[in-house]
């Protein structure tokens, strides 16, 4: 009968002075999952409790941007990219899932003070849900890309879209590792979420969104020769933004002398997959170094906030 | 609890299991929060190390209601935190078995923007229960926080008692197999402090395992069968709950504290009474000692002035520290009529003969009231106090006069 009591017992928990190892504490987040839906619907919901629009906030602001860089570089400037919201969107949705996913995570530790302070719990789980919670937006506004696609006519490389996926999760991880690392170091220095905003800045006008990738690609080239353009895909955004616009936004879709800034687009899978397993080298290396730090630092978070 | 293992060998007694823990914590003369200072003060802060905890080794037994006494500052909440996992010890293990719960602040994890409905799963999911097992209890915990009726708004219109009683409601509920509790059963007025006691009762009637944190006494004495007492990060005695209450005053004397009491603020007068207290005492304990023992005489006096020849009930009340009332009289009861007090200088003296109170602090009230009327003249609220010390064993609330009758020999019976 002891046995069979015995059985029932959850499992013995342990609190000692040596940080968890990877393996127990992917297995503790695992047993938190429900934690972590419910944290990423709390923060989708308070988001926007009490507006009227409720969500639809969220599909708003990809609409504006689509509509206002459409008209202002399709109508009013005449630039010669054509549908350059479209193109827009499809890098900035990409690169808005990394950045706005790591702002939240970043801060996500110290604006949950009282909870890491009273209740243990993976606490890992608060940067993922921030980062949970962006991608759930990211899928939304996903649905005014489409919509754009189809306003404008314009078809994604249905053979490459499948890189969509590929491209989605190296964002993640590079994302998850560097919140988990900001996250922890945050508690100690609050400078760190400030600096985050410039990091991000800078970040972003490194990344070709704005502009078209062939101007960063042919500056290498004609700097250094054909086999420099490799040091673009030293910003690990590079290779999973180059790759949306690739398929989603697809120059093949316009004539010949409009796809003359896509040159360098126009490129086979392999070189796409190429890029982003260097991405994914970034990732496990932020990954590692993230969990890493994150769990020495945990010893002490319900003190320092 | 950082790393989660499924312990082989299971010891089924040993819920709590906090062997040789140590916590340092370092300290900056001041502490330096941004990188900056950090940078700046890199060679000339003097970083010194505090001990919040030192060697701390003791056990929970599965079933038990451990009692955790200290003064403030003697690591009792950096103990908590350490058992319940949210800030790692610097040297040492804690383990313990079964599922955990704390109730350390409640609330804490409540979004003001969510409705009680959404924050009662959240918090459900933060300690670490699927939405299944919430919904199966769902109703009882509204029903015992008496929320019903709110259940769905926004928990920011809350009152902060509203507040308090979900999430003890929520805490309590999800039967947990350990459960903590670090001074909460102090906060809250005295129904819903009622209404807490009664569930850790319940809790101790189911065999759930109980970690007391309290700087009463009383509690201590009313809850636990076993305590500890901490003094500056070291355990100091770890045991029976009368020797540990025992060992935690002498701490607090060395220490130049008061064992802390209550104090109520004096209820306004009002200026017409004909009848008022001058004076309330208690006759100080025999024999020069600064606590009663039962068996002793306890005499509790009163003066009062009466402009003319006032009919006067006078009341006493005694009440134990958690509230229970112990002593109901007046005295109508006493001598089946109602006495007139006349000028000034009139005394009542209430004498417990065999005053049978065990251990604890007790509080003290007496009312002077018209006779036939709801209007009082005068009240002593809980101004007085007296201590009760027993020095023994202590076998319940009361001092009784116990003899066991057998008809068995006391010897034990040769083995067959």
């Amino acid at each position: 009968m002891t046995a069979v009591h015995q059985q029932d017992l959850p499992p013995l928990l342990e609190n000692g002075n040596r940080p968890p190892d990877l393996v127990s504490r992917v297995r503790d987040i695992w047993n938190y999952r429900e934690l972590l839906v419910n944290l990423v619907r709390r923060e989708l919901k308070v988001r926007y409790k009490d507006s009227i629009l409720g969500f639809l906030w969220t599909l708003l602001n990809p609409l504006l941007y689509l509509a206002v860089f459409s008209v202002v570089f399709g109508v009013i400037l005449r630039a010669n990219v054509p549908r350059y919201g479209l193109l827009l969107l499809s890098g900035l949705l990409a690169f808005n899932l990394f950045s706005v996913g790591l702002s939240g995570a970043t801060v996500s530790i110290t604006g949950n003070g009282p909870l890491v302070q009273k209740v243990w719990f993976p606490r890992e789980i608060l940067p993922l849900a921030a980062i949970g919670a962006n991608l759930i937006t990211f899928c939304f506004q996903l649905l005014i890309l489409m919509f754009g696609l189809a306003v404008f006519r314009q078809a994604p490389e249905w053979g490459m879209l499948w890189l969509v996926i590929p491209a989605l999760i190296v964002t993640l991880m590079i994302g998850t590792g560097l919140g988990l690392l900001l996250s922890a170091i945050n508690v100690h220095f609050r400078d760190v979420q400030h600096f985050l905003e410039l990091g991000l800045l800078t970040w972003f006008w490194f990344t070709p969104i704005v502009y078209v990738y062939n101007f960063v690609g042919q500056a290498l080239i004609d700097r250094w020769g054909p086999s420099a353009e490799r040091f673009a895909m030293l910003n690990p955004m590079t290779p999973v933004v180059t790759t949306f616009q690739r398929v989603v936004y697809n120059p093949t879709n316009f004539g010949p002398e409009q796809q003359a800034d896509f040159t360098l687009l126009l490129r086979p899978t392999s070189w796409y997959l190429q890029n982003l397993a260097i991405s994914a080298v970034f990732g496990v290396v932020f990954l590692y170094l993230g969990f890493k730090v994150f769990t020495r630092l945990e010893a002490n978070l319900g003190e320092e906030l | 609890m950082q790393p989660k293992s499924r312990s082989s060998v299971p010891s089924s007694t040993v819920a709590i299991e906090v062997s040789d823990v140590s916590k340092t914590f370092r300290k900056h003369s001041e502490p330096a929060k941004t990188l900056k200072e950090r940078l700046l003060t890199l060679r000339s802060s003097t970083v010194e190390d505090f001990h919040a905890l030192r060697d701390v080794d003791f056990e929970v037994l599965s079933g038990e209601t451990f009692g955790i006494l200290g003064h403030n500052g003697s690591g009792k909440s950096t103990l908590l935190k350490c058992v319940a996992g949210t800030i790692r010890p610097s040297q040492g293990v804690v383990r313990v078995r079964g599922r955990l719960s704390a109730l350390l602040e409640l609330g804490a994890g409540f979004h003001p923007d969510l409705t009680g409905r959404e924050n009662v799963y959240l918090n459900g999911s933060i300690l670490g229960f699927s939405r299944v097992g919430i919904d199966r209890i769902f109703d009882d915990i509204v029903a015992f926080a008496g929320l019903e009726d709110f259940i769905d708004t926004q928990v920011k219109h809350y009152s902060s008692g509203m507040y308090a009683r979900l999430g003890f409601a929520v805490a309590v509920n999800l039967e947990p197999d350990v459960l903590l509790i670090d001074e909460v059963l102090a906060v809250g007025d005295e129904a819903f402090q009622r209404k807490c006691i009664e569930r850790v009762r319940g809790f101790q009637a189911d065999g759930r395992t109980i970690c007391l944190v309290t700087h009463s006494p009383e509690q201590v004495r009313g809850l636990c069968d076993r305590a500890m007492v901490l003094d500056h990060g070291r355990l100091i005695y770890v045991g029976d709950v009368s020797e540990a209450i025992a060992t935690y005053r002498q701490s607090l004397a060395e220490q130049g504290e008061e064992i802390p009491g209550e104090e109520v603020d004096r209820i306004e007068l009002v200026d017409d009474s004909p009848v008022r207290f001058t004076d309330v005492w208690i006759d100080p304990p025999p024999d020069g000692r600064s606590a009663f023992e039962p068996g002793d005489r306890v005499t509790i006096g009163t003066r009062f002035d009466a402009q003319g020849v006032v009919p006067v009930r006078g009341h006493l009340w005694v009440h134990s520290h958690d509230g229970t009332l112990m002593v109901n009289v007046s005295t109508l009861d006493l001598i089946g009529t109602d006495v007139y007090a006349s000028g000034p200088g009139g005394e009542l003296k209430f004498v417990i003969e065999n005053m049978p109170f065990t251990d604890g602090h007790y509080l003290v009230t007496m009312v002077l009231q018209a006779p036939a009327e709801t209007r009082e003249y005068d009240r002593n609220e809980q101004q007085l106090t007296f201590e009760v010390f027993t020095g023994g064993a202590v076998h319940g609330p009361v001092k009784l006069d116990l003899r066991l009758d057998t008809n068995i020999t006391t010897p034990a019976p040769t083995a067959i």
